[in-house]
């Protein structure tokens, strides 16, 4: 069964197609690039995938399952453009509270388990509007990877990301890959997405350019991919 | 799963709310201030306030209510938190009682001290009827938070939102806060609202059931689309 099923979908903002008949397979395991200018529909495509948004036609199915699903929803950890975190909680309360809705046996014991290895442990009980932006950065890190999810979808993860919030990402998605997680990332960062990238999907206005798997020759020269299916 | 995840958002939304104070403050500040006002305008403890106490009262909450309502989905763009919430495994009816659960408790504080800051300026007695009183306000302050925190959900990407929500909210909330105005009123008169005026209880019960129940349901289309 393939980890991600996306088929001749379509997103509609007014008349605009933001994607049309976008399909990708990607099996369990998996690193996807997903690749494309600003507007390509990247961000379009990582939101119906994670089920907050609907497609206007065609079918998204995760491990076989519809995204909205709550078995669905269980499998799958976001990295969107925000943080995703509450300023008024403090770093533990924040992972706390999502570890209860994730339904997780111990969501206190997990917090600080993940508080822990993003290196925030000493300021847990700190609000999380008094933190820096690369402690923010790490956090939010944390509240996505706080369910062992089987997918990931990444947005511009590497994005803003300061060196620390860089390496504890790394080594967590490293983590992850281990155990088997699919990896779906969308990024301007062609070198850091190419060397962690097993698969490789360009978009060009809302269609699908290329896809396929990642080859040395992308890794080498990272325009190369633009310049062949791209607009340059 | 679902009132589980409810109650975890409520205390989330009230712990959030009780830090900053941001929303309550603003809507006990307005709600006192508008009854000094009209203090000023009608002869404490006359007949006349009788009359009006209950409309009075409600209009009142209404308005205060907006201001705790405008808030209760626009906090959860500040961080793309809503993005969070609705990608989680918790059903999206739990994200929205969580939301109205916490917004009813709000709403009913700010109430409670309205009511008291009332019966203080216009020399109005209450406590005979303190409990029948508090249920109409908790019934129909229910009815104020559905309705209120669904069109909270609906103008959260808007601009302009904290002047459609309050144009969006009232036309609804006429049945509601129109049967709220007579139980109060006669409430505070002295009189029984199990008489004639039980069919306004059945009135607000029937209005809570129904917007909760479609809330419930439509909240998803609301959020997902």
């Amino acid at each position: 069964m393939n980890a991600l099923e996306i088929d001749a979908v379509w997103k509609y903002f007014g008349d605009f197609p933001a994607l049309r008949e976008v399909g990708i397979h990607v099996s369990p395991g998996s690193v996807v690039a997903l690749l494309g200018r600003n507007g390509a529909g990247k961000t379009t495509l990582l939101r119906i995938i994670a089920g907050l948004s609907k497609p206007s036609r065609g079918t998204v199915r995760i491990l076989g399952e519809e995204t909205r699903k709550e078995s669905t929803r269980r499998r799958i950890g976001v990295l969107g453009h925000g943080i995703s975190l509450y300023d008024e909680l403090s770093a533990a309360e924040n992972l706390e509270l999502f570890g209860r809705l994730y339904n997780l046996p111990d969501p206190r014991g997990r917090a600080v388990a993940m508080l822990e290895r993003t290196g925030l442990d000493r300021v847990r009980d700190g609000l999380v509007r008094e933190f820096s932006r690369g402690m923010r950065q790490r956090l939010a890190v944390a509240r996505a990877f706080l369910h062992d999810p089987q997918l990931l979808l990444l947005d511009e993860p590497f994005t803003a990301l300061d060196d620390r919030a860089i390496a504890v990402l790394q080594s967590m998605l490293k983590e992850m890959r281990a155990k088997g997680a699919t990896i779906v990332m969308s990024t301007h960062q062609l070198r850091e997405a190419l060397e962690l990238a097993t698969h490789v999907a360009l978009l060009k206005k809302g269609e699908i350019a290329f896809s396929g798997e990642r080859t040395q020759e992308m890794v080498d020269d990272t325009g190369w991919l633009y310049r062949t299916y791209g607009d340059n | 799963m679902l009132l589980r995840s409810a109650l975890t958002i409520a205390a989330k939304d009230l712990r959030s709310e009780l830090r900053t104070k941001e929303a309550l403050n603003a809507s006990l500040a307005f709600s006192i201030v508008i009854l000094v006002l009209f203090s000023f305008a009608f002869d404490p403890g006359s007949e006349e306030i009788m009359e009006f106490s209950g409309g009075l009262l409600w209009l009142v909450y209404s308005f205060a209510g907006a201001l705790v309502l405008n808030r209760s989905f626009a906090r959860e763009k500040d961080n793309d938190c809503l993005d969070a919430l609705v990608s989680s495994p918790a059903p999206i009816g739990a994200l929205f009682l969580g939301k109205a659960l916490a917004n009813w408790a709000l709403l009913l504080a700010v109430e409670l001290v309205s009511l008291a800051a009332f019966g203080l300026f216009y020399n109005v007695r209450f406590i005979a009827q303190f409990w029948p009183i508090l249920m109409v306000m908790a019934l129909a302050t229910w009815a104020m938070t559905v309705i209120g925190t669904m069109f909270s959900a609906l103008t959260v990407n808007l601009r302009l939102r904290e002047l459609m929500l309050p144009i969006l909210v009232y036309p609804f909330l006429i049945p509601a806060l129109m049967a709220a105005m007579l139980l109060t009123t006669d409430l505070l008169a002295g009189m029984s609202i199990w008489g004639n005026d039980s069919i306004w209880v059945r009135v607000l019960v029937a209005f809570d059931f129904v917007f909760t129940a479609l809330a419930v349901v439509f909240i998803d289309v609301v959020l997902v689309g």
